[in-house]
């Protein structure tokens, strides 16, 4: 058995951080707490330094076969570390002298490191244990600010967390009963000859577990709720980065340990991803809240990247087009929810009204990242749509890419419903309380993650590469 | 050559945004004005130097994306050239008219300046994807203009048909585009490719679906009925200069879509379902002009009779899909007749969209009842809407003629039954051009609100728009420059249609 630390650093760095800043921040005093936000984002820096050095001996399964490391849990280690450096960024306002400042950015990396082991668990016990560890502060974030909102939105993220967890922790002891092995290598040719009944029933529940970390229909009644009430920072970590671990987690799951045999899976994901990308949008049509707009905004999207896993079996760019759409994914959402979080006292799409005027940089910001999540070019999410939709049509889902298009559409009418204000002259007299500007942190963020998005749009050749590759069997 | 040509505008528009808030709104127009003329000389450069016979030229060809088969590949032929010159040549006159806009120059200023880059880029590309971000472009930067600077609330409405109807449209080109793209082996998005190598030849409903998919977003966006709806909303809420481009280039991307990839990239289900489209055109050709007929605002009798010019092109192009009963000849005169016609429709009825303007700007009302008797206190106005409304009802010596006289003689043998309906249309729009110019401008002299002075023409409008009719003109008297470009693509089309 093969118990090497190296490739494992970036998550050992995660870890570290995470441990110091909790034992720096019980004996800082609390006008210097930011140390450990700075402790916080090096951490991610190391992270995505030390994936960048171990890219180049990619593919090695460690610890036996349970931990792959492939080219799935590299990009989400590079993603999970960028998106979570960014809400730092983000956070710098909200939770400033906060007398929790360093517990916050604490959670922050454990549920980062949970999401990056969600992604390289090849062992279904790992899997759960990653979905736990990513889940659990993730809750406590949702009720951070400890407020009426802030608790119920935690309060319901746990519940439904918690109903999903015991569903999964169900779905892996009958996938453990009737494979006889918690490892995917070896489920994939133990389950053969299992009962499909249970195999089916197993996977289904283990399946729940994920699509709750992804935000996606049917688990996702918790995303407008916490979304809305939560925290902006924290609203933005919560809609982007489960996600990563989650997707990557059911793309590995079905690949590698599910036999096609058994279960017809591709199905059961193209008939989820249809109904996540149109309960999404449909909820979000007439959303008044920007910050819900984006959460409906958000279960719509996981739709489109469960279409990548709906082909995975049949086609051999799958992989490539979910990991890409990943990253484009979590570079756009967090460039809206920047513009949200830049624009503390602007709840509403009304209040957008006049942004161009005062703010012409963010309005560009959310120009690109609401035209991004609809997939218009060059940014990064039109790439990547074109290249789900193309894996879609060649896996046989044309029926699927009809209704993507056709959705994509109809997700035009909210986008534009927020932009359009924007772009009015603002109302006459003095300039309204609702678009000042809160810190300039998190307008750096914004432009950050806006140029981002262009850049992987543009400049996609550079990155397609290092996304393309198998996962470990 | 041709991507400083695409991108010169867009690089100055990024310049221009550096330039501090106060610095005067002139200096943003005439720093338009000189970069659509810089772009004006270059393209009639890549004229001079582009040698018909030679299929395309000037081409350039760089691996953008390469993991997905995307190149950057750009190249211009008879098709696209005489296009990427009247584009040219129609922003630059929307650079001279707007010296006289006053809202938001810099903006305006900057987003002209994109689109510009946008539709050039459209009609260089050599790559479906590098066609299709500048289509998608091309409504993004519209939905802009028209939101931005269109009259009022109207206007959000309208631009907001505008982009979720286009957009609809974009998607399933998008799906169609998808469809070559799988079908070539290896896979690839590159036009000149896939016109070689006909990945479809023989796909039976595959092929269908992929026709279907390309020519539905095509036909939103060119527009043909039944999806034109959109067309006389943005068209009336939008600025003046804005209306130009939106008809001017605009419209062109749909019906050079038709002609650049659908009738090369699927000829055999081109063949196949021709008569759709001879009949699709032929309905839009009457449908509009009767509609037009009946309008009361001058600018929406001009957006439909858009509808109607652009029937006519479809009409050809359907044609030259017909093969029983005619010869390479005609055909090949039916799409000649097309592309003139486009550059002919983008002159003239950028023209008239930007007379129309100066209609709005003197009297706020585009309806026509409000108008009577201007010519005798406005008689350059009256004179230059008279050459326009000339011209685009097809009299000879003018560009239209030329044009509509192609495609209804290439079209003649093949389609008998619907070019001679569709001759029809010519005589309804002549009946609504006279009717409103009989309104506007003869009987006793009327104009709406108080009596103040009803200027003539201002010097920048003038010279926006008589340059535009003297090119109508020039092709109408002297069209060989034009087709000597034009009628060797047009023959390649006609020999890759019938293969």
């Amino acid at each position: 058995m093969n118990e090497r630390l190296g490739p494992l650093i970036p998550e050992i760095t995660l870890a570290a951080g995470a441990v110091a800043g909790l034992l720096a921040g019980s004996w800082l005093p609390r006008h210097r707490q930011w140390v450990i936000r700075l402790l916080a984002a090096a951490a991610c820096l190391a992270a995505l330094a030390a994936t960048a050095f171990t890219v180049a001996g990619t593919r090695t399964a460690d610890f036996g076969t349970s931990y792959a490391i492939d080219v799935a849990t590299n990009t989400v280690r590079v993603v999970v570390a960028a998106a979570t450096l960014l809400v730092i960024g983000l956070s710098a306002d909200t939770v400033q002298a906060h007398k929790r400042e360093a517990e916050f950015y604490v959670l922050l990396l454990l549920a980062a490191l949970g999401t990056i082991v969600l992604a390289g668990a090849n062992d279904l016990l790992l899997l759960f244990a990653g979905y736990l560890l990513a889940s659990v502060p993730a809750y406590a974030l949702a009720g951070f600010a400890k407020d009426s909102p802030g608790t119920e939105a935690a309060l319901k993220y746990y519940l439904m967390g918690a109903l999903a967890g015991v569903a999964m922790l169900t779905g892996v002891t009958l996938l453990y009963g009737t494979g006889r092995t918690t490892s995917y290598p070896l489920l994939q040719t133990t389950l053969v000859a299992a009962p499909h009944g249970a195999v089916a029933v197993g996977v289904i529940a283990v399946t729940a577990g994920l699509l709750f970390k992804s935000g996606a229909v049917p688990a996702h009644f918790w995303v407008p709720d916490v979304t809305d009430g939560t925290t902006t920072p924290v609203a933005a970590f919560v809609t982007t980065v489960p996600k990563l671990g989650g997707l990557a987690a059911l793309l590995r799951l079905l690949t590698v340990a599910i036999p096609a045999a058994a279960v017809n899976w591709p199905l059961l994901i193209a008939v989820l991803a249809a109904a996540s990308m149109t309960l999404g949008n449909l909820a979000a049509f007439f959303q008044d809240s920007v910050k819900r707009l984006l959460a409906y905004s958000t279960i719509s999207q996981a739709g489109y990247l469960l279409m990548a896993v709906a082909v995975a079996a049949r086609s051999a760019t799958a992989p490539r087009s979910l990991l890409f759409y990943l990253a484009a994914y979590a570079v756009t959402n967090l460039a809206a929810f920047a513009v949200v979080a830049a624009l503390p006292q602007a709840s509403t799409v009304a209040d957008y009204r006049g942004l161009t005027r005062q703010h012409p940089g963010l309005a560009a910001v959310l120009v690109v990242s609401l035209l991004g999540l609809v997939g218009t070019p060059p940014t990064a999410v039109f790439l990547a749509k074109l290249q789900v939709f193309t894996t879609a049509i060649d896996g046989g889902y044309g029926w699927l890419t009809a209704l993507a298009a056709a959705n994509t559409v109809a997700s035009l009418f909210y986008y534009l419903r927020w932009l359009t204000p924007a772009f009015l002259p603002g109302p006459a007299g003095p300039r309204p309380a609702t678009l000042e500007p809160a810190d300039r942190a998190a307008t750096a963020v914004a432009y950050t993650a806006g140029a981002a998005s262009l850049a992987l749009g543009i400049a996609g050749t550079t990155v397609l590469p290092l996304v393309t590759g198998h996962l470990i069997r | 050559m041709l991507p400083v040509i695409v991108f010169l505008p867009a690089a100055a528009a990024l310049a221009l945004l550096a330039l501090p808030r106060r610095v005067p709104r002139t200096v943003f127009v005439w720093a338009w004005i000189g970069v659509s003329a810089a772009d004006v000389t270059l393209v009639g450069a890549a004229w001079v130097g582009y040698d018909p016979r030679a299929g395309f030229g000037w081409t350039e060809n760089t691996a953008w994306i390469p993991t997905v088969g995307i190149r950057y590949h750009v190249g211009v032929d008879g098709l696209s050239l005489p296009l990427l010159a009247m584009t040219a040549v129609l922003f630059l006159m929307a650079a001279v008219y707007s010296l006289r806009e006053t809202r938001r120059v810099r903006s305006y200023v900057c987003l002209f300046l994109f689109l510009q880059t946008v539709s050039l880029g459209l009609f260089a590309a050599l790559d479906l994807i590098v066609f299709f971000v500048f289509f998608d472009l091309s409504i993004v930067g519209m939905y802009f203009v028209i939101a931005g600077w269109g009259h009022g609330e109207a206007a959000r409405a309208a631009a907001l048909k505008f982009f979720l109807y286009t957009f609809t449209g974009s998607l399933a080109l998008l799906l169609g585009f998808i469809g070559l793209y799988l079908a070539a082996r290896p896979h690839t998005f590159d036009m000149v490719t896939l016109i070689r190598a006909n990945p479809l030849a023989g796909r039976g409903a595959y092929g269908g679906l992929v026709l279907l998919a390309v020519a539905a977003g095509l036909a939103v966006k060119t527009p043909t009925v039944p999806f034109h709806t959109w067309l006389p909303p943005a068209h009336t809420e939008a600025p003046a200069a804005g209306s130009a481009i939106l008809a001017g280039v605009l419209l062109k991307m749909g019906t050079y879509g038709f002609v650049r990839i659908a009738m090369p990239m699927l000829p055999g289900q081109w063949r196949r379902y021709a008569l759709v489209f001879v009949v699709i055109g032929v309905v839009s050709a009457v449908y509009g002009a009767l509609v037009a007929l009946a309008q009361a605002s001058f600018k929406r009798m001009i957006a439909y009779t858009s509808v109607n010019h652009m029937g006519y092109i479809l009409l050809g192009a359907g044609a030259a899909g017909i093969l029983a009963g005619t010869s390479a000849q005609a055909r090949s005169l039916a799409v000649t007749g097309a592309v003139t016609q486009m550059v002919s429709h983008g002159l003239l009825t950028g023209a008239l969209f930007l007379l129309s303007g100066v209609l709005f700007d003197r009297g706020h009302t585009y309806d026509m009842a409000a108008y009577s008797g201007l010519a005798g206190r406005t008689p350059v106005f009256a004179g230059l809407t008279a050459v326009a409304a000339f011209g685009s009802l097809g009299i000879p010596a003018m560009s239209g003629f030329i044009a509509e006289f192609q495609i209804f003689t290439g079209s003649l043998a093949s389609a008998t039954a619907a070019t001679a309906v569709a001759v029809l249309g010519i005589l309804i729009t002549a009946a609504l051009f006279l009717r409103a110019l009989q309104r506007v401008f003869l009987g006793p002299l009327r104009r709406p609100g108080t009596p103040a002075a009803f200027r003539d023409l201002h010097p920048a409008e003038v010279a926006s728009i008589a340059p535009l009719l003297a090119a109508s003109v020039a092709i109408g008297v002297a069209p060989r420059f034009l087709l000597d470009v034009i009628e060797p693509a047009a023959r390649t089309i006609i020999t890759l249609v019938a293969r």
